[in-house]
């Protein structure tokens, strides 16, 4: 703001403060002439409706100076009239509170310091700081109980798209993940995606009808570019392992072949902002739900 | 000053009145006027995409802002859960603004690239898939909903006259930029450019 607009604000404000004062000043004075307290005044309403003289109580009137008081002490302390003496100012406020709170976490923290994640995934206390973090941050898309949904990983089943280590863990939390299943309709026809649906269920184990499977294994030289000639996926680029029967999308017929035609656009934000001391324990956190004690 | 002479003459009454409560008006409202929101918090905000813009009135349209505000206050606890606080030169092309007065569900002046479009899609379209506790209702319409680029062209012009610099340019080309798109796209777009002027891990607070 202009210190002109400031200024103007600055004098209507006590202006109006003085104003008040001296309103209520000049008509709780007594004046000349009046009739005693309590009689009837000769001033008449609507032809018929008469008052007596009741002045404001003394207790009223010394509250209310009181209350001007106090309202010109806070334009003086606080920026009101000039910058305030107090120097008080929001971001300043702000930032007392976010150094009390270092001060106050800073030794939680140090207990934590140069120990690996693994070792933390032992740690209660790490694991129940980890806990609230994870609340704080990851559950709306890994769920409460960490068991994810369609299109967001379980982390509780020790099955992993980018490597389950607690390095490979910190990493994807950090840096985040993204992960891209190309569109395969047009390039494989509406019966070779059949076919490959067909071959990848057979992969796991579920029943499936022996010729298509076999059309879909010829075919699904396109897929082990990525996941590989044994359908066991690649860590490295978050191909999933096809014969183990978890899935992330889900594994029915009519939800693979969704997958295989329209492809899959996965993506895991990065978090590198929570900083290192949050991202390790979150980390340990993440590794302790699939390593229990 | 005579109680008769105020009290028998409406008129005077009536100005007398006026020129009390303008006192007030003039001490919250001129500054507010006078001051350029783009002068509150030195942040680089550039204006929306016709898209994102035709996002924001969706959100406006559905009333997200009754449970949802977009305003990070200046404490420890909402700037370490939602990110950097909000400044007033964040909402400077928000006509209107969206701050919101309810925390029904999160704030999301911030949200901003924290979850994938995946993510909004699904939660949009019914939150319980991907937060079972959530009790937002779901927008399933939006998926199928286009945009009207010609009406989206005559906002951008009443947005120009607001006051956001858009170019003619910008608003031949809005049309193009929604053909073909969902409402449920452009709120995503919208939601995923929110608060970008003050990202998380900035450096700011």
């Amino acid at each position: 703001m202009s210190p002109v607009t400031t200024t103007l604000i600055a004098i209507a404000t006590v202006l109006n403060i003085l104003a008040c004062g001296w309103l209520i000043w000049v008509t709780a004075r007594r004046k000349p002439g009046e009739v005693a307290e309590g009689a009837v005044k000769d001033h008449v309403w609507d032809g018929d409706l008469r008052e007596r003289n009741n002045p404001l109580p003394r207790w009223w009137l010394i509250l209310f100076f009181l209350t001007m008081l106090f309202g010109l002490g806070y334009l003086l302390l606080y920026p009101g009239v000039g910058r305030g003496a107090l120097g008080w100012t929001e971001d300043r406020q702000y930032r007392e509170e976010l150094a009390r709170a270092d001060r106050e976490y800073a030794p939680v923290y140090a207990t934590f310091a140069g120990r690996s994640v693994l070792e933390l995934s032992r740690d209660p206390k790490a694991l129940a700081l980890g806990r609230s973090l994870f609340a704080t941050n990851c559950i709306n898309c890994h769920g409460s109980d960490a068991r994810g949904g369609p299109g967001f990983p379980d982390l509780t089943d020790n099955d992993w798209l980018y490597g389950g280590t607690p390095e490979d863990i910190v990493k994807s939390i950090t840096f985040g993940r993204e992960g891209t299943m190309p569109p395969l309709g047009t390039v494989l026809g509406a019966e070779g995606v059949d076919e490959v649906v067909a071959y990848v269920r057979s992969l796991s184990g579920h029943a499936a009808p022996p010729d298509k499977v076999a059309a879909g294994k010829a075919r699904f030289a396109l897929c082990a570019a990525c996941h590989g000639v044994d359908a066991k996926g690649n860590p490295a680029i978050g191909s999933k392992n096809l014969t183990d029967d978890i899935w992330l999308y889900g594994g029915s017929e009519a939800t693979l072949r969704k997958t295989i035609s329209e492809g899959r656009h996965g993506k895991m934000p990065a978090h590198a902002w929570l900083g290192d001391d949050k991202i390790r324990l979150l980390a340990a956190y993440v590794y302790s739900l699939s390593h229990p004690q | 000053m005579n109680h008769d002479l105020i009290e028998r003459k409406l008129g005077l009454l009536i100005v007398l009145i006026i020129l009390v409560i303008s006192v007030g008006g003039f001490v919250e409202v001129i500054p507010l006027v006078t001051t350029a929101a783009a002068k509150q918090g030195a942040v680089h905000v550039t204006p929306r995409t016709p898209l994102e813009q035709a996002g924001f009135d969706v959100y406006e349209r559905e009333g997200c802002y009754l449970c949802h505000s977009q305003m990070i206050r200046p404490f420890r606890s909402e700037t370490e859960r939602y990110g950097p606080y909000s400044v007033a030169a964040e909402s400077q092309y928000d006509h209107p603004f969206q701050w919101g007065s309810k925390r029904t569900g999160p704030d999301l002046a911030r949200v901003g690239g924290r979850y994938s479009d995946d993510w909004h899609r699904m939660h949009l379209r019914n939150p319980r898939d991907v937060v079972p506790e959530s009790n937002m209702p779901g927008f399933p319409w939006l998926a199928s909903a286009s945009i009207d680029g010609e009406l989206l062209q005559k906002k951008l012009r009443v947005l120009r006259m607001l006051g956001t610099p858009y170019t003619d340019a910008d608003i031949a080309a809005a049309p193009a930029a929604v053909k073909d798109k969902t409402e449920m796209d452009a709120l995503i777009a919208y939601l995923q450019a929110l608060g970008l002027a003050r990202p998380r891990g900035s450096g700011e607070k």
